[in-house]
């Protein structure tokens, strides 16, 4: 180019500005560095926002929090407290019975994981651990439901108790697959929702007739 | 180029010399799945098109035996890949579904609906769909049998649900394997004009179990007879299906080894829901405890266990 070959610029000019690309998301690791913090507030930051997300499934909105800065710490926690609470069921005979505390989890997160494998395999938009983090924090009503048939059947195990805990299950199955629906069905190709919905339906019913059919020793 | 050249089959590189030579020359791209024959070289329909492609030594290197479309020309270790076995849109899974269940005669199940787009979804998943309808079914089956009797102690029998899915998915991918092994066995030795790839029989044998859904759920019926109808019933449909899949492509071989492979697939169909309802169902009535013998000197009661 020509022209340019007698550009220069004067010695007397400071040149002076911002080098440093402004980052657009704000991420406070680089503002400070969270070693010098107490261990109580990075503790406190990430259950603050493992309650968020637990909020945000018993209120399911369009919100993509639970998108965005997914964990998988709900999910762990909610798939322990399930299949601990899903123990001391009846057990006596070498293979009726209940499921063991492995099979609850294997149950848990194989299922999760070939539900994503399904939902990216049909063409979805979302990420592996974004539809993990999802359907994990989503079993958060059928936990609930399984606390709330543990304590009616402290009371008893008539029929009466029966009907209670299938409403119960019943109406926390229903709010599950709603909640989880609700966060997955924009990332799916519009004439294939049905086909990834589907399994999810499976994968609550099948958690909720764990739940249903504990019966106590 | 003289015309006459341009009717017979011409490599990639002799079309980019004739652009060359002729840039104004118009082209046209013809997309995979259209039926009219790209060039008057023997491009035989559907069914031959294994044999075409040997013929025409056009391999492709990532395309192995198993695959019956050269659409799917991702290499196997990619995700793309396998994203090509689930590229079904929701109505053609429900058609796929209703042809298993109603059979329509003279039609063949994998020219009518797979054409050619065999998916995994369908099969996969009604299999698991099928696994657990069995277990809650016979677990509901068997608690409304036992209801009420006095020795009776309800269990989930969880452990049933992954003899069931062994089972049900061993019954859904090797027994396909097997047949695709012996019809290409067989088409070694005699030309057969249909042929099938492995993943259109996995697809016919899959969506064929579709109707052991709502024939588990009906067998909660503690009748004997009821869920013997049903056996037969749903045989009927779903292997109804399977022969008039299998049957032309066995046609033309000997006449004993065509009814012989027929008669197999029928007999293992059969098994299955045989084996299933025995196995997952208690009997109705029959399973009686032997009567509390009141005990006159302090002896112990047998029941049974």
């Amino acid at each position: 180019f020509p022209g340019l070959a007698d550009v220069s610029i004067p010695q007397d000019i400071p040149v002076e500005g911002e080098i440093t690309v402004p980052v657009g998301s704000h991420s406070p690791d680089e503002d400070y560095s969270t070693l010098d913090e107490p261990v109580k507030d990075t503790i406190m930051r990430d259950l603050k926002a493992v309650g968020k997300k637990f909020v945000h499934v018993m209120y399911p909105r369009k919100s993509s929090a639970l998108l965005r800065d997914w964990d998988l710490w709900g999910p762990l926690v909610l798939c322990v407290s399930l299949a601990l609470m899903l123990q001391g069921g009846s057990a006596d005979s070498k293979d009726d019975g209940g499921p063991q505390f492995a099979e609850v989890f294997v149950i848990i997160w194989f299922g999760a994981v070939v539900i994503t494998l399904n939902s990216k395999l049909l063409g979805g938009t979302i990420s592996f651990f974004q539809s993990l983090c999802v359907l994990g924090y989503c079993v958060l009503p059928l936990t609930v439901a399984m606390l709330v048939c543990r304590l009616v059947l402290l009371a008893g195990a008539g029929t009466i108790s029966f009907i209670i805990r299938l409403i119960v299950v019943g109406a926390m199955f229903a709010w599950s697959t709603l909640a989880s629906t609700a966060f997955l069905a924009d990332s799916q190709p519009p004439n294939r929702k049905a086909l990834v919905v589907y399994p999810i339906f499976l994968f609550y019913f099948v958690i909720s007739w764990m739940i249903l059919t504990f019966t106590p020793q | 180029m003289a015309t006459a050249d341009d009717l017979k089959f011409q490599e990639f590189d002799d079309a980019a010399n004739l652009l060359a030579a002729n840039p104004d020359a118009t082209t046209i791209s013809i997309d995979e799945p259209v039926e009219i024959p790209k060039n008057q070289h023997s491009r035989l329909q559907e069914p031959g098109r294994e044999e075409d492609d040997e013929l025409l030594g056009t391999d492709d290197s990532d395309k192995t035996e198993l695959l019956a479309g050269q659409k799917k020309s991702a290499p196997f270790w990619t995700f793309e890949y396998y994203q090509t076995f689930f590229d079904v849109d929701t109505y053609q899974v429900l058609d796929r579904i209703k042809g298993s269940v109603f059979p329509v005669p003279g039609k063949n199940f994998v020219r009518l609906y797979i054409r050619s787009n065999p998916d995994l979804y369908g099969p996969f998943w009604i299999c698991a769909t099928l696994v657990f309808t069995i277990a809650v079914s016979g677990n509901l089956s068997n608690f409304f049998i036992h209801l009420g009797k006095p020795t009776y102690h309800y269990v989930p029998e969880f452990r049933k649900v992954s003899i069931a899915s062994t089972t049900i998915y061993a019954y859904a991918w090797l027994v396909p394997l097997a047949l695709w092994g012996f019809l290409m066995w067989r088409n070694s030795k005699v030309m057969n004009i249909v042929s099938y790839s492995f993943l259109e029989i996995v697809c016919v044998y899959g969506y064929s179990l579709f109707i052991y859904i709502p024939t588990a759920i009906l067998w909660i019926i503690p009748q004997k007879v009821v869920r013997w109808v049903l056996v037969v019933f749903s045989l009927c449909l779903s292997g109804s299906v399977l022969v008039m899949t299998f049957w032309p492509a066995v046609r033309d071989d000997n006449r004993r080894i065509a009814v012989a492979t027929v008669a197999t697939i029928l007999l293992l169909h059969a098994l299955l829901a045989v084996g299933c309802l025995a196995y997952f169902f208690d009997a109705p009535e029959l399973d009686i405890p032997a009567p509390i013998i009141p005990a006159h000197n302090g002896t112990t009661v047998i029941t049974k266990s």
